[in-house]
Parts: C-alpha cells; structure tokens; sequence
C-alpha cells in the first residue's frame, strides 16, 4: 500500500505540467521563451513530460542580443539539436546594426532596445499570443506578485495594479485580440528547486555554471569576465569563479565559487547568504528596475 | 519521496494594518536564513535612514513601487522559505485594501491560514472576517498568531482573554483545527525557538508547529476524478489522455466511465516520462491510455461508474465578487470548472452574508467584495462535487466575456434545481428587461403592454405580457383583494416577471399594483437599470368613461368592495423611469417612445 506521498520537487512539477498544459490547450498559437540559462532547461523538460510521448507543441524562442556567452550560443545549438526541439532566434537587428551596447547607452536603454523590444517584435512576427517564461517570484520582489498567467495588453504592457484574481488552479487565460499572456509555469520554484530537479532529474545545462579558474576584473565587487581581449581601467586577477545566473557579457559578473559540481552548487546555493541576481548589473540601476522594465513588456 | 525531496505546505498570511504581519514573514525568512545579506543590507540602510531603533524586517516585503511610495501592500505576494524538512509558500494578503478579494485569493491554494492579531488590541471585527475566509475556503488549519506580546509585558492573562473570545467566535467556524500561539515577531519570541520571557505558554515555537503540522489531510484519495486537459496523439499507435487527477486514486485494468459521455473502457496504462506507472493519485500530472476508442475530449472527466460526480447544469454556490463592477443577474458569464468552460449566468442570491456577524441579508446582487449564495445555470452540464469534499472539483471561477476580468470565484454547495429548457436556449444571448406598467384600472396598462409585445415580437425578440387577469386566472387564483393579498399577487408577478427576465425576455408587466411599498419590493429584485416603472396616467374620470370590463360599474354598485381608485387608494410613482399620458396621446406614439426607451437596454436589434 502506496503512503501517498509526493516530495515538494514531485509537486513543483506536477503543477508546472498542468500549467503547461493549460496553456497549450487553450492558446492560438503558443511559443516557449527559452533562454538557455538552468530555469529554461528545467522548463523544457517540463514541457517534454508534459508532451510524452508526443513532441513538445510549439517552437522555443531565443530572444538573442547577440551578445551572449559563446558557451551560451554552443550549448543552445547541441542541446536543441540532440533532444529535436524546434528553435527559433530572433533579435533587434536594427538596434544591433546602429550599435547599442550596455557600454554606450546604458545597462536600461540596451535592454530596453534589444531584450524588451526584441521580445516584443519577435512575438508580433510570428502572431504568439502565449508565451511561456522561466521566471520565478522568488527571484525578485516584484515578480512576488505576479500571476501564473500574467495578462499582458495591447503593448505588451502588465499592468501590476490590475491583475486578475488567480484561483485555485483554474487559470483566466482568456485575452481580446493584440492582447497576450505571459504564462511562469516555474513561478513557486526557488533557485534551490531548480539545482535540486536537475541534479534529480539529470538535465544538462551551460558549463558556466560550475566553477573555474577564469580571468576577471573587480567592479564594484562584480567579477566581470574577461572577453576577446575586453578590459576596463581595473587589474586583470585570475579567480576560480561561476556563474550564478546567465545574461550577456557586458552585464553579467561571476561569483568567486568551488562549486564544481550540481551537488556542490546545491550546497552553495542552500546556504548562501546573497541573493541570486546579486551578480547583475542589470539589475542594480534602480530600486523598481525590474518592475519597470516588466511594465514596458520584459520578462 | 526521493532524498532531495521535502514535504510542502502552503499559507495563508492575514492580519490588520498594524499587526505586524510583514514584521513577522520578515522575521520567519530572516530566522530561517532565506532573506540574503545584500537584501539586508539594503533593508538595514533604509531604516538607519529613517531613523529607527531596529531593523524594519517588513520593508524586506514591499515588491512594487506604488506600495514603496504609500506605504501600503497591494496585492497578494509569494514568499519562499524551507527548513531541512519542509518547503514552505507564503500567500501574503495586504489586511486592508480589497482585503476578501486578496484573501479568497491567497487562501484558495492554502492548508494553514495565519492570522494575526495584535495583544493589545484584542479579537478585531477584521481578525473575525479572517477567520470566516479561511473557513469558508475549507482551509484545515488555522494558526491564531497573537502578536506583540512584548508589548502587554508577556503577560499570560492578555493571551488568554484572547484565546477564549476568538474560540467562542470560531465554534461558529469550520476549522477542524484550531491553534492559539502568543508572539513577538519583532523581538522573535516564539517564532523560532520557544521564548523564555513565556515560560507559561505549553505550546510549540510558531516554526515548529508549522513543521510538524501534518498535511495533507485534506487531500481527497477516494473519489476518482481525471478532468482531462489534453489528449495526446502523436501518432497512429498512441492515444493518450493527458490531466492532473484532481482526487482519487488509480490502476491499470480499472473500469472507467468518460463524463459526459457515459461510455465505458478500462485503464490500460498510466503513460508518464518516466516510464509506466503501477498507480496515479492526487494531484499528479500523467496521461492515461484506455484499452477502448471511446469519444473523450478537453472538458470531459474520467471517474468510476460506482462514484460518480453530480452531473448538472444547475448549481448552489457561495460566491465570492471579486470585480469592482457588480454582478448582473440576466447576462451571461463565463464559468471554469476543472477543464471545462461554460456560458453561464447567476440565476439568483439567496442571501449576502456579513462576515462580521455571519448574518444572512437578502440582497438582489452581490457587489465588489461581497461573498454570498447563489444559484448559477450552466449552458453545458457540469461534474461537479461539494467543494467541502472535494475543492478541485467543487470550485470555479467567473470571467466577464467582455472584459476577459475574472470577476468571481465559487464553491460549490450542491447541484441545484434545473430550470427549463427555455432557460438555456435564451441564455444570455439577449439581456432581458422588466417594464412594469402601473396606473388605474382602464388607464391601458394592458393595450400599450400587447402593442410593445407585439412589436418586439415582430423584431424577433423574445417578450412577454404578464398581467392581473392572467396571474389571477391561474397562479394567484386563491387570492382575493386585501392589502395583503394584493401585495402577494405583486409578489408572484414580480418572481414570474423575474423567471422570464433570467432567460433574457422583455417582460412587460401591466398591473394596477397601486402600493408604492409592493412595487419597490419588486424592483429590489432586479439589477439596477433593468427594470422601468411605467406609471400610466389616465384621470379617474377618464378611466371610468372607457371602463372597458365594465368594472367600474360593478364598484359604484358595491360590488367590488376595496376597488382602486374608490374604495381604495392609489399611490401614483413619485419618480417613475417612464411616465405615459394615455388622454393626450395615442398608442402608436407611445409605445415609439417606449422602444426607443428599450432600445439602449436591451440591446434591441
């Protein structure tokens, strides 16, 4: 006689199935906002056993700024290959081509330009009116309120003030035409969650993660990785650092770690005393810098 | 349950503005390690800021800019901790603004409820209101936090008084288990280890009761039901059905019937990832495979054909209005429950309830913030179960066709009594209207009420004359003429008036109804908007002339004793939506006046 019993782990992800699904049936035309990072791996092989033993129902989108670790680009291209997902990439390629880069008109303004505006044409050019994202509350304060289901309007804009009650399981997924959904079947996962399902559940994700010896600069105590040959006025160290959460290079810094390993950086990420973002640039220019951006249509 | 694997609970956090609330969620992360120092940091510099004594744990909290700016908390926010034996999720409902929506709202997933309440303060009309949503929303557990005991010098007699009162209001409740723990979440007694400044308290530290605290109890392992989301056919060879089981348990080679179908077919596997399992139960997500090609769709429920859901179309329901626009009885909603979307409308409110007293009022409508019983009809029938017995299928929710709002949430008490087939033919295409002509007998209540009718007829809209001969004739035939009884004879008319409103009809009342008190009586039944008083002006000498039943005469003779207008008086509308002199103009002229009246309302073609 079975106990019953299921482990938190086996309820993140039967939740995170169901969501998934409800977001497939009753969408027009669904697309997957895949990152490359660990929360996006975790998300596809929730859509994977959501699916089985049919293939995943709808394409993963990279939004690319281009400006990614070549790491990133190398493991997106196998992992995508080998497990027969069908990858779309798609970025602001007019900003790109004028130029924009966080070290010209700011961390904001570039993510404005080639992450949210991105994101915003990509979804437009293909007509998605679902989109599923890797977010987690967790992660951030104002993502703390956000809805599994997070209605978007005309402009891509959410609206924090006036969302709708999310009850139970049963999810509003209902919009008028130009509106969209933003969909966070991970929403009530943490980052220990995460480090946890994929030491449990074996699933790859970018080598960045674990610890090296890599060649650094020291910016307002941010290890920012040296790359083709990039410098600032700082001293090139040589630090065993990883990276605690993926973005573009110019943004992203490292955290000095020994984890070499899922099981070390599970132990790391249990008992650490900083928060997840702490190593973002990106989010550091204002207090409501997240809630800003994610009203202008980001993630 | 694997080695990385910890058991979850979920909360619900409530208390009033000064509770303390957020210094206590702040003081459960920081003591169990899940606040980071550079958000501490952050925290620590904004007090030192404002120049305070300790550290403002609560500003850990607030996540949008509008709350950091006035100082208030929004909306429900999810917060994460864990202890080596248990992950945690916090629903953190603001106390103040819009409090039942957020409450219903953070309670709906929740197994243990903490509410707060000040020591000094005592049991609050609020901490009471709290108490009733947990209840009402089947939450087992409910931890009374009594809070700021460093406040009252820890003083036992304080916590007791509290104790006993907040007891005796929740024998009134529905809570299985019911828990009182004295704190102080600012100086951290009792929350994370027992405090030694109350020694006099027995009971467990707040985080050791929450660990310990057995769950899920409530988790329904008897009867089967799979709403199926999805069904899978990547190929000739595998047909799946794809659902979370709502409740219950299953095996392969068990019978199962497919709602609402009523067909038959067997399990022949539970088809998951990772490989076939020997058994599904509550809540996993899996796909399912029968040994039979029976029709089965998004919306349809597996179950076991000797356990078997209500199968309705008609249910009783304690609403939740969580809209700021009030519900409209007559217009049609949207109703999820499980997979299954249906056109629906509120046919009825039996009653509102006050949270503060639980009392019963008769109310027409529930508005913004009001929890109340109503009757709701589906356009498409439902499977459903008490929401006390089941909260997966006992539950749904209502959204506004047009604005896409969710605007209320229900459980379900019962299925309730079918209406007609009329009922869901008309539902909701068409909003319905009540025109209520009043006026002396002979002032052509009855002539102008026949030429509308016919007129909309015409237009292919559904309408209906109600009027005194035809109610008498039949369903008030036991009625004479006293006040009484003529304040029955309105009653019924207005409840048929009402029947026919609910499936979208104009109806078009002609009765003297000559007291100001029945008609208000009436009109208390309806939306606002939806009904028009017609008072139809005709002198007394006027009405007598035309005395078309020849009733008049039978007055003055002294057959009809308590005769409206001789023996009896008639109080005329003091603001009537419509008044129509039928001496001055003739019945062609006014009932144009009256369609262009119906035309913005009812939406006519």
């Amino acid at each position: 006689m079975s106990s019953y019993l299921l482990s938190h782990l086996d309820l993140l992800e039967s939740e995170g199935i169901h969501i998934i699904r409800e977001a497939v049936a009753e969408a027009r035309n669904p697309v997957m906002l895949y990152s490359v990072g660990k929360d996006s791996s975790v998300m596809v092989r929730l859509a994977m056993k959501a699916f089985h033993p049919g293939p995943i129902p709808f394409p993963l989108l990279h939004v690319d700024t281009g400006y990614k670790f070549p790491e990133m680009y190398e493991f997106r291209d196998r992992f995508c290959a080998s497990a027969g997902l069908r990858l779309l990439v798609e970025g602001n390629s007019e900003a790109r081509a004028k130029g924009t880069h966080p070290g010209i008109v700011g961390p904001d303004a570039c993510c404005a330009q080639l992450k949210t505006a991105a994101l915003l044409q990509a979804l437009a050019k293909h007509g998605f009116d679902m989109a599923l994202g890797g977010a987690r509350r967790e992660e951030e304060k104002s993502r703390a309120k956000e809805r599994i289901f997070s209605f978007r309007d005309r402009f891509g804009q959410w609206d924090p003030k006036n969302q709708r009650p999310e009850l139970w399981a049963l999810y509003n997924t209902r919009m008028g035409e130009g509106e969209s959904v933003r969909v966070f079947p991970l929403s009530n996962w943490t980052e220990v969650d995460i480090w946890r399902y994929i030491q449990r559940e074996a699933i790859p994700v970018v080598p960045l993660y674990f610890a090296h010896e890599r060649q650094v600069i020291r910016r307002k105590g941010i290890l920012i990785p040296v790359t083709d040959g990039q410098t600032g006025p700082e001293p090139v160290e040589t630090q065993r650092c990883r990276f605690r959460s993926l973005g573009c290079v110019p943004c992203t810094g490292a955290v000095a770690s020994d984890a070499a390993t899922v099981e070390d950086i599970i132990r790391e990420v249990a008992s650490a005393r900083k928060s997840e973002r702490e190593n973002r640039v990106i989010d550091l220019t204002g207090d409501a810098s997240m809630e800003q951006k994610k009203k202008e249509g980001y993630f | 349950m694997d080695a990385a694997g910890k058991s979850l609970l979920r909360l619900v956090t409530a208390g009033s503005v000064d509770d303390g609330k957020s210094t206590l969620i702040g003081r459960i992360l920081f003591e169990t390690r899940s606040i980071f120092e550079d958000q501490l940091a952050a925290v620590r510099r904004t007090s030192e800021r404002k120049g305070l004594a300790e550290t403002d744990l609560a500003l850990l909290l607030d996540g949008l800019a509008a709350e950091r700016e006035q100082g208030i908390t929004i909306d429900v926010a999810y917060r994460y901790f864990e202890t080596p034996r248990r992950k945690f999720i916090i629903a953190d409902c603001p106390g103040h603004v819009q409090y039942t929506r957020n409450m219903v709202t953070g309670a709906s997933t929740a197994e243990c409820a903490l509410v707060l309440l000040d020591a000094r303060a005592g049991v609050l009309t609020q901490s009471k209101r709290h108490g009733f949503l947990a209840s009402l929303l089947g939450i087992p557990h409910l931890v009374v936090v009594v809070n700021k005991m460093d406040l009252v010098d820890y003083a036992e007699a304080a916590f007791e008084r509290i104790r006993e009162d907040y007891a005796r209001f929740a024998q009134r409740l529905d809570i299985p288990d019911l828990v009182f723990i004295p704190v102080s979440a600012l100086k951290g007694d009792n929350v994370a280890a027992p405090s030694p400044a109350m020694p006099w308290f027995g009971g467990p530290a707040l985080l050791h009761h929450l660990e310990t605290l057995h769950v899920p109890p409530d988790r329904n392992l008897v009867d089967f039901r799979f709403p199926v989301q999805a069904v899978l056919r990547p190929d000739a060879s595998f047909r799946g059905f794809a659902g979370r089981v709502a409740s219950g348990t299953i095996r392969p080679g068990e019978e199962v019937m497919a709602l609402p179908s009523g067909a038959l077919s067997r399990i022949q596997a539970i088809s998951t990832y990772d490989g076939a399992l020997e058994e599904a139960f509550a809540p996993q997500s899996v796909v399912l495979t029968l040994t039979d090609e029976i029709d089965v769709s998004r919306g349809d429920m597996l179950v076991r054909r000797n356990n078997l859901p209500q199968v309705t179309r008609a249910l009783e329901a304690m609403l939740c209005w969580m809209d700021e626009a009030p519900m409209r009885t007559g217009v049609h909603y949207l109703l999820k429950h499980t997979t299954r979307t249906a056109r629906a409308f509120i046919s009825r409110v039996l009653y509102r309830i006050d949270p503060d007293t639980l009392h019963r009022e008769p109310v027409p409508a529930l508005g913004f913030n009001d929890i109340g019983r109503v009757e709701v009809q589906t356009a498409l029938p439902l499977f459903v179960d008490p929401y006390k017995a089941n909260h997966a299928t006992g539950s749904f929710i209502l959204i506004d066709p047009e604005g896409n709002r969710t605007v209320a949430a229900g459980m379900i008490r019962a299925a309730g009594t079918p209406r007609s087939a009329l009922a869901a033919a008309g539902l909701g295409r068409e909003r319905g209207a009540v025109l209520w002509f009043t006026g002396l007998s002979g002032s052509g209540k009855t002539t102008l009420a026949r030429a509308l009718e016919k007129r909309l007829l015409e237009a292919g809209r559904a309408a209906v004359v109600l009027d005194g001969d035809l109610l008498r004739e039949g369903l008030c035939q036991d009625l004479g003429f006293s006040v009484a009884d003529r304040d029955e004879n309105i009653r019924r008319a207005g409840e048929v008036a009402r029947l026919f409103f609910e499936t979208g009809h104009i109806v078009l009342c002609a009765f003297i109804s000559p007291f100001r008190a029945h008609r208000a009586q009436v009109r208390s039944r309806f939306p606002a908007g939806s009904f028009l008083e017609a008072h139809v002006r005709c002198s007394l000498e006027a009405c007598r002339k035309r005395d078309p039943k020849g009733l008049y005469g039978r007055a003055d003779t002294g057959g009809i004793p308590s005769f409206t207008g001789l023996g009896s008086p008639y109080e005329p509308p003091e603001a009537p939506e419509i008044t129509l002199d039928t001496e001055s103009a003739g019945v062609e002229e006014l009932v144009d006046g009256l369609w262009d009246r119906l035309l913005s309302l009812a939406r006519l073609p």
